[in-house]
């Protein structure tokens, strides 16, 4: 972990008044420049929580966020992540072209150059000659890589994803997957990624943050050394195996299976 | 392309033919119904409801009459349609911006919807003057005001959260967040409401009308033709006043699919 943090959580801890559920609590948490960090763990366990937190979207009950090194609503404030939800969040309004350019009207970008950068991030995103459709017209996979190049269109250092392929299917999912990494590595970007697939938490990232639910803490932090560039022989490496039992093992040291009986509808608060 | 197109666009004709068939039909066993059935067979008289033919006649005999009638009834209606929704749709904005006022006002806005303001058509006249048009078009504001208002704030605070949050990450304003996001997705909500409203504003200028008014506006001339056992005319104005009515509905329904040509249900269809 050399280079400098673009993320940085010291002592988080987030409790919400309704029901006084205690959503995360002393989470501490380093992300360098250029890596891909995973969070996973059993519903409810306030991941989608830690990455609003490090967004400004929900404020920490305690403890320090940092983002590029600024307070997290400076960060915000200077748009400095750009954001990936479950679902695609595109407006029915505007086309594919006018959605990508969203984030680049708000900078006060005039026409002519939002037009030749949703263009570059069609191209990035293989959506080229798709600018006219409405979101509806598309496919789920297509509509979320409308939403990643959304996210991205305005080149922010960090990119946070939360379960961004959760809806999709099996097979779009592992494309999708391949096309972020070919992504991150073509933008140079750093990425935060919220998950409940272990197998894609492997798969993606340099780095597995393992949480537990009820209060929501960082249980365990596993390095994941598999060679870069990820291929789909990557997912047939005895290695990738090892790795992919290794965070089953620590998600159920955390009682996840339990958890995850007892509460599955609780992620609605998080 | 055009090779294409034209069996596409047959086999569409054809589907409209029988889209539409039923419906025709059934006008047409309306009109048959109306005219001969009710007189002769079940000898309806002509004060219940006189023959279409003779209402067809009466609509020819005084067509100046219910062409400046239906402008006047019309300009009442159309006036109360725009003040009264424009200004529901501003105190919406206002009630889905400041929402604790919002909130605390709803209750009342949703009764006030309940309220039969049609009641106080008489009490307007007292306001403005029995021959002014100002009575009819605040009955009409007022009828289009609630349901306007009721749907619009609906429409404005039942946005999907996470659209909001994305807006919250990109530092967006208040106003770009209602520019960009609560007015157009309120928009369906909003015509739905409008389409409601047109009617409603018929009904209030009509209504408005019977407690006195222009002695040309069509709900005077139904009034003074029944005082005179003229049921001919009153219902060849009461003809006038549906068709009306009826126009005016399809022109908010034009406007919203225009309006709304982006959204699946429209844009599925179109094309």
């Amino acid at each position: 972990m050399t280079g400098e943090a673009v993320v940085s959580l010291r002592g988080v801890s987030k409790s919400f008044a309704k029901g006084g559920v205690t959503a995360l609590q002393g989470i501490d948490l380093e992300v360098a420049k250029g890596e891909f960090v995973s969070l996973i763990g059993p519903s409810g366990c306030g991941k989608s929580t830690l990455l609003r937190v490090v967004g400004d979207i929900v404020e920490p009950s305690a403890g320090e966020v940092t983002v590029n090194g600024k307070p997290a609503r400076r960060a915000r404030l200077d748009r400095d992540y750009g954001i990936v939800f479950q679902s695609p969040v595109l407006y029915d309004w505007r086309t594919v072209a006018k959605n990508i350019a969203l984030p680049l009207e708000m900078l006060g970008w005039d026409r002519s150059r939002r037009s030749a950068r949703v263009e570059e991030m069609l191209d990035l995103v293989e959506l080229t000659g798709f600018e006219k459709y409405h979101p509806w017209q598309l496919s789920g996979g297509m509509q979320q890589r409308v939403s990643i190049a959304r996210a991205l269109s305005f080149s922010p250092a960090l990119l946070l994803m939360d379960e961004p392929f959760g809806a999709l299917d099996e097979m779009t999912r592992e494309r999708l997957n391949m096309e972020l990494l070919r992504i991150w590595d073509e933008t140079g970007s750093t990425v935060v990624f919220v998950t409940h697939s272990i197998s894609e938490a492997v798969f993606l990232s340099t780095r597995v943050v393992v949480m537990s639910a009820r209060p929501g803490r960082i249980t365990s932090v596993l390095p994941v050394e598999l060679p870069q560039p990820r291929t789909f022989e990557t997912r047939e490496d005895p290695s990738f195996f090892e790795l992919v039992t290794r965070v089953r093992e620590a998600l159920h040291a955390t009682g996840a299976d339990e958890v995850e009986e007892a509460l599955p509808l609780d992620e609605g608060i998080a | 392309m055009s090779a294409v197109a034209e069996p596409v666009a047959e086999r569409r004709l054809s589907e409209r033919v029988r889209y539409w068939l039923p419906a025709v039909v059934v006008f047409a066993l309306g009109i048959v119904a109306w005219q001969w059935v009710l007189p002769d067979v079940l000898g309806v008289e002509s004060y219940v409801l006189p023959r279409f033919s003779d209402v067809i006649a009466a609509v020819r005999d005084n067509r100046t009459d219910l062409a400046d009638g239906a402008w006047i009834t019309f300009k009442e209606a159309f006036g109360g349609f725009v003040i009264g929704s424009a200004a529901a749709f501003v105190a919406a904005l206002a009630l889905a911006r400041w929402r604790p006022f919002g909130d605390a006002l709803m209750p009342y806005m949703i009764a006030a919807n309940a309220i039969p303001i049609i009641a106080f058509a008489p009490i307007t006249n007292a306001w403005f003057g029995i021959l002014s048009p100002w009575s009819k078009i605040t009955i009409a504001g007022v009828l289009c005001f609630f349901p306007v208002l009721v749907n619009t704030l609906r429409g404005l605070t039942s946005v999907n959260p996470e659209s909001i949050e994305l807006m919250r990450s990109y530092a967006a304003p208040e106003r770009a967040v209602f520019r960009r996001v609560r007015i157009p997705s309120s928009l369906p909500f909003v015509f739905s409401a409008l389409k409601v409203a047109s009617v409603l504003a018929m009904i209030g200028a009509v209504v408005g009308d019977y407690f006195g008014g222009s002695t040309e506006a069509l709900g005077v001339l139904i009034l003074s033709s029944v005082a005179l056992s003229r049921f001919d005319v009153a219902w060849a104005a009461i003809l006038a006043a549906s068709v009306l009515g009826i126009a005016f509905y399809a022109a908010i329904s034009l406007a919203e699919r225009y309006a709304l040509r982006w959204h699946p249900s429209v844009g599925r269809r179109g094309s």
